[in-house]
């Protein structure tokens, strides 16, 4: 009965929107990138929609945090709009293994994507794709490039001249050596256990090593980067353990802090808000001469409600979504947000431009603890947060907490045999 | 014959009662009887199956639940001790000063210390985070001042002292409710017996230990388990100031955060609405048990004076 009513009254809504334009077909897109809402009105959606006059497109964003639990309510009540905005990982892939999201691994233009792009929204065996990879996220550090000329710093490119450079902040005194806080925790984390890390677990290779249980925890590449992380606690300006995500970026627009620890995204709001220039470096390498390796982080894609009664339309944008056209379109509206297509992407913004060439100097992994490892309790991705604050204020040391890691990872997690996604997320 | 009049006479309590139980059957008690069935099933090979208390043995006994668990129920303990030792003292004594006869601009202070208790929870946890902040914060600059600025350390941000400080925010914020409550009692007491106090030389502190306190004590016995009710289901002010998995390495976590990040999942970890029940259950018993134990244990024991 229920389900008629809706029926019926989605039937009425449906007509009422087709009236005008009886020819149209309006797809509405789901996401939580509220932030975007100008990106997408001014720029994207008049781009498709000049060359596509058949279909209309309607953004409709929820806040981030609210994002998760409204869409799968939605989902749930076939309530859901055409498009939805895919976080990377286990949220869209329980959505895909209840059957809630399309199959789009047909897609045109899908094969515009590496394996390793698609991995955030493929199957764990890779086979199939049910979301088009949009945009990723690169970490590294940035610099007020004013300070490091006062000083006479060159970008450090090894652990070694990373921490003499601090030194040399350090002893200079005018400014804060480097800009980052604990009390929220996952910056420890974001910004620092996942932007240096790779560099001593070899990228992708120690990522997919840790999956298949070759590699634990509590072996030196994955006890490094927490060694390296309890040294950064000198450095951190006073009273670090109470200092918020906010004020970390404060500190560094205002000019008080030399150097930091960043994710791509920040480039827009760090641009408009510090009155010098700003450069970046990637991540230090262990040993001089050693590859690098950067967190070329895969962060938001878009996928096709599978119950949606415009699938024809919503392909069609979506092999839009694959194309470079959008690719470019996007990168540039939301600098830092980095396309993740095969092709060349040509970038407006400078220090994007920058950051962006890491992928070529760099071999590019994502972040070790997305992908499989952080769907049982204990959730490692968030004790991993705990993990790194606590080393960083230095109240655990490295090897206890890559072994509380481990432990908590031993006690629901068997290599080779990955829990389903969608069980998790009941 | 005479059955008639009655029933008819009981009737009219049936139809007036009727809409406010319609209501709350549907919005609190069936939603109640629906969480607590919902922590008695799970997912066992991708179906939703019965499972009787097996949550409840995961929730108590698997180190993988039961250590976040347990970690937020002794928080909790800590949480609803600074209140019931700093908030509700406090409230009782500001309670005690508005009483004092010759006291001016009682109203004025009245409206003071309760106003924060009207405040959201949202801008209380982001002003005292303001205050507290190492960078910005007026703590450090003012200890600076007097010269005692070695006394300031991130509280917030120190395992030691982060519980303390948040739960002395929650004082600050509700230290109205148990002020106005005991206040409210207290302007009650008829002034003949204070009078009869002073005749037989009782004043100032004495009277109010030996006159006063024990003819509040049911309104003390009161702002404690509405303390207890408010504190066992505390979420916000954790939520605002440290976050969803109260921090520092889980020192502020209290039962309400950990039932958020359960039910509701947090960044990765995904949302488990059956353990999330098991956990709202959980929390719901003891809420019982202390009520139960204050309502059967201590108020029966306690006296009521004729005022």
């Amino acid at each position: 009965m229920q389900h008629r009513i809706l029926m019926a009254s989605t039937g009425l809504a449906a007509l009422a929107f087709a009236l005008p334009a009886a020819a149209q077909t309006t797809l509405t897109i789901e996401s939580w990138r509220s932030d975007d809402i100008a990106t997408w009105q001014e720029t994207i959606i008049p781009a498709f929609e000049a060359a596509h006059p058949d279909i209309s497109i309607n953004f409709s964003p929820t806040a981030p945090t609210e994002y998760n639990s409204a869409l799968g309510a939605k989902l749930d009540a076939g309530t859901a709009g055409d498009l939805i905005a895919c976080r990377p990982f286990d949220a869209s892939l329980a959505l895909f293994e209840r059957g809630q999201l399309a199959d789009l691994s047909d897609l045109e233009g899908m094969d515009n994507f590496s394996a390793v792009a698609r991995t955030a929204w493929a199957t764990d065996d890779g086979s199939q794709t049910f979301c088009v990879p949009m945009a990723s996220v690169l970490h590294g550090f940035m610099y007020n490039e004013t300070a490091f000329e006062e000083l006479g710093i060159t970008p450090p490119t090894t652990e070694e001249e990373f921490f003499a450079a601090l030194d040399t902040i350090q002893e200079d005194g005018t400014y804060i050596p480097m800009a980052m806080g604990t009390l929220e925790q996952w910056e420890a984390a974001t910004m620092g256990y996942q932007n240096i890390g790779p560099a001593y677990w070899r990228g992708e290779e120690g990522r997919e090593a840790l999956i298949a249980g070759t590699e634990k925890l509590t072996d030196p590449e994955w006890v490094r980067p927490f060694e390296a992380l309890a040294r950064w606690r000198d450095y951190l300006g006073d009273g670090f353990e109470a200092q918020s995500y906010a004020d970390s970026q404060n500190l560094f627009t205002l000019g008080r802090a030399a150097i930091y620890p960043a994710g791509s995204w920040e480039i827009a709001i760090f641009e408009s808000q510090a009155d010098f220039p700003i450069k970046a470096f990637a991540p230090p390498v262990v040993e001089a001469g050693g590859t690098c390796y950067v967190s070329d982080h895969p962060d938001i894609g878009m996928g096709l409600n599978a119950a949606s009664p415009n699938a024809e339309a919503a392909r069609t944008f979506l092999a839009w979504v694959a194309s470079p056209e959008f690719a470019a379109l996007y990168a540039n509206a939301a600098p830092g947000f980095f396309p993740l297509i095969d092709q060349p992407v040509e970038l407006e913004n400078e220090l994007a431009r920058e950051i962006v060439a890491w992928r070529e100097s760099c071999e590019p992994t994502i972040r070790s603890t997305y992908q499989i490892l952080s769907r049982g309790t204990p959730n490692l991705e968030n004790e991993t947060w705990t993990a790194s604050a606590n080393v960083v204020n230095g109240t655990e040391t490295p090897q206890a907490a890559a072994e509380r890691l481990q432990q908590g990872l031993d006690s629901w997690y068997t290599p080779g045999s990955a829990p389903n996604a969608a069980d998790a997320a009941q | 014959m005479t059955d008639r009049p009655i029933a008819r006479r009981r009737w009219h309590i049936a139809v007036f009662l009727a809409p406010a139980l319609l209501v709350y059957t549907v919005v609190m008690i069936v939603p109640l009887f629906q969480t607590l069935a919902l922590g008695l099933e799970n997912v066992r090979d991708g179906a939703t199956r019965f499972v009787g208390l097996d949550n409840f043995r995961v929730l108590f006994g698997d180190p993988r639940w039961s250590a976040g668990f347990w970690n937020a129920f002794q928080n909790n303990l800590v949480f609803f001790a600074f209140h019931m030792l700093v908030q509700n003292p406090i409230g009782i004594a500001l309670a005690a000063l508005l009483t004092v006869p010759r006291l001016r601009g009682v109203a004025l202070y009245r409206t003071a210390l309760f106003l924060p208790t009207i405040l959201s929870f949202v801008i209380v946890g982001f002003i005292w985070r303001l205050l507290l902040s190492p960078l910005w914060g007026v703590a450090p600059s003012v200890l600076d001042a007097v010269g005692l600025r070695f006394l300031f350390a991130p509280w917030l941000g120190q395992e030691g002292s982060a519980l303390i400080a948040v739960s002395l925010v929650s004082v600050w914020q509700f230290v109205g409710i148990p002020m106005i409550l005991i206040y409210a009692a207290l302007i009650t007491i008829p002034s003949e017996i204070t009078e009869a106090a002073e005749c037989d030389g009782i004043t100032g502190f004495k009277q109010f230990f030996k006159i006063k306190l024990p003819l509040i004590l049911p309104t003390i016995g009161l702002v404690s388990i509405l303390t207890f009710v408010a504190n066992f289901n505390a979420f916000d002010i954790v939520y605002v100031m440290q976050g969803a998995l109260g921090g520092p390495n889980g020192s502020t976590d209290i039962l309400g955060t950990y039932l958020y990040r359960t039910f509701f999942g947090f960044q990765l970890q995904s949302g488990d609405r059956h353990m999330g029940a098991a956990v709202a259950t959980a929390m719901f018993l003891f809420i019982l048990v202390g009520v139960s134990f204050y309502l059967f244990v201590i108020q029966r024991r306690m006296r009521r004076y004729q005022m």
